[in-house]
């Protein structure tokens, strides 16, 4: 068995046992990072420094003074800004732009001796569902359909990421979610990821798509390992008012798959018309799982379910409308100037030559849902939606710990499939009301659809119980046993 | 007092609302930890928050929400309990962010009230509709280049209140007299430094004009004006431009227009034309400003004596004249000094301060300010310190010296820095208050001037003055003038 | 609610966005159509539901007033596509 293919729990008891070095498994990873360029997982990749950071890992280990990811190959994601190596977003708009800061999020998890292997592509600025609005190319997932060779898409934004994970170019990395960018990418290519509470890990230094909704968290193979890179990235921030100032468990430390006492809410709004079978019978599976765990099942209700795509396709293009007006030409990034043109011309020419698409759609539609006379309309009555949201979660919490849905309604589905917008929103219905109202909430890999694609499972908690989500998305991996890994490397 | 255009058809009435900018007084910017101090090297006071860098968040500034709760208060005003920061969304080269983080929908002050006097010593109460928090902007600089406009961020973020007047002002005096007492009372509190050649505080000046009792015409708001002269030249020029342009058969439109001082007119700000639709929306970065009664109160407790109640203290408790209560408040640091030089006066002179302080209010306002005004100093860097003129005043109460003598003893502290006692024992100047010596004199001046005595005593009574001109140099200038007057009076008698 | 071409050349011109004329058909069928999706909501029953202020209810954070930052010219200046004696250098406006 090759070190890339062992979990990050794996080695990290490994490279405390000095069984290998942190340089030879980072080596391990360029490699199989050189030998899967063709995934485009990677937008920038970082050999020198992770192998300095590896080789200053080793002497950390050596001397007993290492951090809790020493000498841990990590991918982050290219939303992150790290000082000294460019950062994009995908968009071409801020093609060159080298941070001079590092975002709090990779800098704690470098502070606890991760290497950074490179950083992951992903949806420009994050909006999108299936990685095909990157300026830097579309990620392809290292998965194949049964019988087809046709290219399939790891999900979005967090593309990069989860194609990185998947395939074994990383341990794990970081992802951000907003609607589900960690999530729906995660159980599209057979991983684990969290989403925690909005606040636990801090927002600055990560680009912002929709501040009210933006959350990192950690993508890896296993929930344990979600949760080791998890305790490493959560913290109370300064540099960010909305983060929690509150203690960061060992949530390594505290894993339990133990349910019992505990109550599980199915809300019977997710049982949509039409849900593929394979998914409902994996969701029913996954309920028996936990009851086997000691858990009891109750039925719930989250009346306002259906009114969450809409408003959250309100708020999010709202705030990036604002959030990307930076991008104009004049600190950094790309700038167009027409020759002979006025200031207006140069943001003009600027942001059309320099977003993507879907980027500009969102824009168009956060503008217009803010101007005068929609206001209230669109934005106030979304905010209101959103209250209503929050409060059917805490009414379903009166009566239960967790919720379980699946992740997503489809699995991954190949290039071009999705050529309609609101198409591909759709694809977020599961994981958007969980970001609506701030929640943790976790995807789980739990079995393969009828052509071999991974599915994956969603437990969501109560604000700050990221602990019982962990809890419950053990006991379904350990009973789902979900080996299967893509076929699709070279 | 009404002020009227006179047009060719009639009389107009004009309306007048100000929103000041005041730049509140900190040492660090409203969302970031860089500094705000005035005229330093482009660029170098400002942190990647304030140059808008990706994934930059604001954290806010507890000295701006303190000043602005504190302003609020000293102007009577309402302090919402909840306030929020919103967006304002808008494209400018000085403008990193993209949008000014401001408060629209629910501002930290709400209604108060700012009194002004005219110069016909009448009053007017003009009503303030809110004060919120929001980011000033960078500064373009136009000329430094032929093709180019250069942006420097050093004032970007710095924290200003936007203090919006109710449209109550009616000439161009009263505007200029709002503005003044705004900016007394900014000071006062110590919220601003009123400092407008720095752009310290500066205004929107919103003007229409109408018949008298019509309805409000359309305004048009001239952005930027930063002086109270301008103020008061803007509102009266544009008052005017818009009387002859609808006289002209023309309309108002409602715009933004700049004042340009050289020659004295405002113009239409074609630039801003365009962006007028600001799509505002709370900043979810920024969680809402709450405030508890005590957080109000502690900010209450620390709020000084203001203009107002202060001026009105001197001419009743301390029986100064209007003029001298004028003078002495305008500055907080003149009635400090003046209070501070009656306190020390009294303690010396073992006097109350009551009497005392119209000889500290007289003493200040002719000769401190007169030698200031010489040395081009404000009373802030006063070569002297009240206590120091305490000690001089206390030499004249007590009769060590007289008033004339005690002119050459302050110019001798003013110049070597030395105590006034000192100054006058070294020079000797102490006054002679001995009956036996100013005899003597007297004595030796009646010898020698023996044919005035005689026209004296003849009836020729204006020779006074004579005896004691005589006298008091024969004594070097120290002699008690009074006792020089008794003696004189009694050994003339013969 | 259909969005019309002119207002799609208003929205594109307040996001600042420079649109060709071909792109103005196909974006106003997208919005209106993406708009037309969104307007559910007002269907949503929310009189008295006041709109969501802060995710995470939390005390708010304030600084203590101190210059902690800035005199960073260098990395301020760093990416800008143009930077002329310290300062940014956009075309010239005309005020």
């Amino acid at each position: 068995m090759s070190l890339t293919d062992l979990t990050l729990s794996a080695m990290r008891t490994g490279l405390a046992a000095r069984e290998f070095s942190a340089c030879e498994l980072t080596q391990a990873h360029l490699d199989a990072m050189a030998a899967n360029r063709h995934l485009n997982a990677f937008t920038v990749e970082t050999p020198e420094l992770a192998l300095a950071q590896a080789g200053a890992a080793d002497v950390a280990l050596a001397s007993g003074s290492a951090g809790s990811l020493a000498g841990i190959p990590l991918g982050i994601k290219d939303l992150f800004c790290t000082k000294g190596v460019e950062t994009t977003a995908a968009s071409r708009i801020l093609e060159g732009f080298v941070p001079q800061y590092e975002s709090t999020v990779s800098g704690k998890l470098l502070a606890a001796g991760a290497v950074m292997l490179g950083k992951l592509n992903l949806d420009e600025f994050a909006m999108g569902s299936s990685n095909e609005t990157s300026a830097a190319g579309r990620v392809i997932s290292p998965w194949k359909a049964i019988g087809s060779d046709a290219e399939l898409v790891p999900g979005g934004s967090s593309g990069g990421s989860a194609s990185a994970v998947s395939a074994r170019l990383a341990a794990g990395a970081t992802g951000t979610d907003t609607g589900g960018s960690i999530r729906q990418p995660a159980a599209f290519v057979g991983i684990t990821g969290i989403k925690p509470t909005y606040g636990r890990c801090s927002r600055w230094g990560v680009v912002a798509f929709a501040s009210s909704l933006d959350q990192a968290g950690p993508m890896a193979r296993t929930v344990e390992d979600c949760a080791h890179m998890l305790t490493a990235m959560c913290g109370h921030d300064p540099k960010d008012t909305t983060s929690l100032d509150l203690p960061v468990p060992d949530f390594a430390a505290l894993l339990n798959a133990d349910l019992r006492g505990k109550k599980i809410g199915i809300p019977k709004e997710y049982r949509l018309d039409g849900l593929d079978p394979t998914i409902a019978k994996l969701w029913d599976d996954g309920l028996a799982w936990l009851r086997a765990a000691g858990a009891e099942p109750v039925e719930v209700s989250l009346p306002h379910t259906k009114y969450a795509l809409p408003a959250y396709y309100i708020i999010a293009p709202a705030e990036a409308s604002s959030n990307l007006a930076r991008y104009d030409g004049v600190r950094f990034g790309q700038r167009v100037m027409p020759e002979g043109g006025s200031l207006a011309d140069m943001y003009e020419a600027t942001r059309a030559a320099g977003f993507g698409k879907e980027v500009k759609r969102r824009i168009m539609i956060g503008t217009y849902v803010l101007s005068a006379g929609f206001y209230d309309a669109y934005f106030t009555q979304a905010q209101k939606v959103r209250t209503l949201i929050a409060r059917d979660f805490e009414a379903a919490f009166e009566v239960c710990d967790l919720l379980l849905t699946p992740t997503a309604p489809s699995a991954a589905f190949a290039f071009g499939a999705k050529v309609d917008p609101l198409d591909m929103y759709l694809n977020d219905v599961f994981t958007v009301p969980s970001s609506l109202a701030g929640l943790p909430a976790m995807s789980v890999p739990v079995g393969l659809s009828a052509d071999g694609l991974p599915l994956g499972l969603q437990i969501i908690g109560r604000p700050l119980d990221e602990q019982g989500v962990l809890g419950a998305g053990l006991a379904l991996e350990r009973a789902a046993g979900f080996t299967a890994k893509p076929e699709k490397r070279a | 007092m009404s002020w009227i255009v006179k047009g060719e058809t009639g009389d107009w009435e004009i309306v007048v609302g100000l929103e000041v900018h005041a730049q509140v007084t900190a040492e660090s910017k409203l969302f970031s930890g860089a500094a705000t101090g005035f005229g330093a090297e482009p660029n170098t006071q400002v942190s990647l928050v304030d140059a808008a860098m990706p994934g930059m968040l604001p954290v806010l500034n507890a000295e701006c929400v303190r000043q602005a709760v504190r302003t609020g208060l000293a102007l009577g005003a309402e302090i919402n309990r909840v306030s929020v920061f919103d967006r304002k969304n808008y494209f400018y080269a000085d403008l990193p962010q993209g949008y000014q983080i401001s408060q629209l929908y629910h501002p930290i002050v709400g209604e108060g009230a700012l009194d002004i006097t005219l110069s016909d010593g009448t009053t007017k109460s003009i009503g303030i509709e809110r004060i919120h928090l929001e980011q000033d902007a960078g500064k373009s600089v136009h000329d430094l280049h032929p093709a180019r406009s250069f942006v420097d961020l050093n004032r970007s973020g710095c924290a200003l209140m936007e203090i919006v007047s109710r449209p109550d002002i009616r000439s161009p005096e009263e505007a200029g007299a709002y503005v003044a007492a705004l900016r007394q009372l900014l000071r006062y509190v110590g919220s601003c430094d009123g400092n407008m050649d720095e752009g310290s505080m500066r205004a929107d000046v919103n003007v229409s004009v109408r018949r008298a009792g019509a309805p409000f015409g359309t305004r048009t708001e001239t952005k930027n004006v930063n002086s109270v002269r301008f103020i008061m030249a803007a509102v009266e020029v544009e008052a005017k431009r818009q009387v002859a342009l609808i006289e002209g058969g023309g309309t108002v439109v409602q715009e933004t227009r700049l004042f340009d001082p050289g020659t004295g007119t405002t113009r239409s700000m074609r630039s801003k034309e365009d962006a007028h639709d600001y799509r505002y929306f709370p900043d979810p970065d920024l969680l809402p400003v709450e405030l508890t009664e005590d957080y109000i109160d502690a900010c209450r407790a620390t709020l000084p004596e203001l203009p107002v109640a202060k001026r009105r203290r001197y001419v009743e408790a301390l029986g100064l004249t209007d003029y001298l209560a004028d003078v002495l408040t305008a500055e907080k640091a003149n009635a400090a000094w003046f209070e501070a030089l009656s306190a020390s006066l009294a303690t010396r002179s073992g006097k109350p301060e009551a009497d005392m302080a119209k000889t500290a209010a007289n003493w200040i306002a002719s000769e401190l300010f007169g030698a200031l005004k010489r040395l081009g100093k404000d009373i802030d860097t006063a070569p002297v310190t009240p206590d120091a003129a305490a000690e001089l005043l206390a030499l004249v109460a007590d009769g060590t010296i007289s008033n004339t003598v005690a002119k050459t003893v302050f110019e001798a502290m003013l110049e070597t820095g030395e105590g006034a006692a000192a100054i006058v024992d070294a020079k000797g100047l102490r006054q002679v208050s001995d009956t036996g010596a100013i005899d003597d004199a007297i004595a030796g001046v009646l010898d020698a001037n023996a044919d005035k005595v005689a026209q004296y005593r003849g009836g020729k009574e204006a020779l006074f003055g004579f005896f004691v001109g005589q006298t008091m140099k024969a004594m070097g200038g120290k002699a008690n003038p009074a006792l020089i007057n008794e003696r004189l009076k009694a050994l003339l008698a013969g | 609610m259909s969005v019309d071409d002119t207002t799609v050349r208003r929205i594109a011109r307040l996001a600042r966005i420079g649109i060709t004329d071909a792109e103005v058909a196909p974006l106003a069928a997208e919005l209106s159509a993406i708009l037309g999706w969104v307007e559910q909501l007002a269907e949503v029953d929310t009189r008295g539901v006041p709109p969501m202020a802060a995710v995470m209810p939390k005390r708010h954070e304030w600084r203590d007033d101190a210059v902690t930052d800035g005199n960073v010219r260098e990395a301020v200046l760093a990416n800008a596509p143009e930077a002329l004696s310290g300062f940014f250098a956009v075309p010239k406006v005309i005020e």
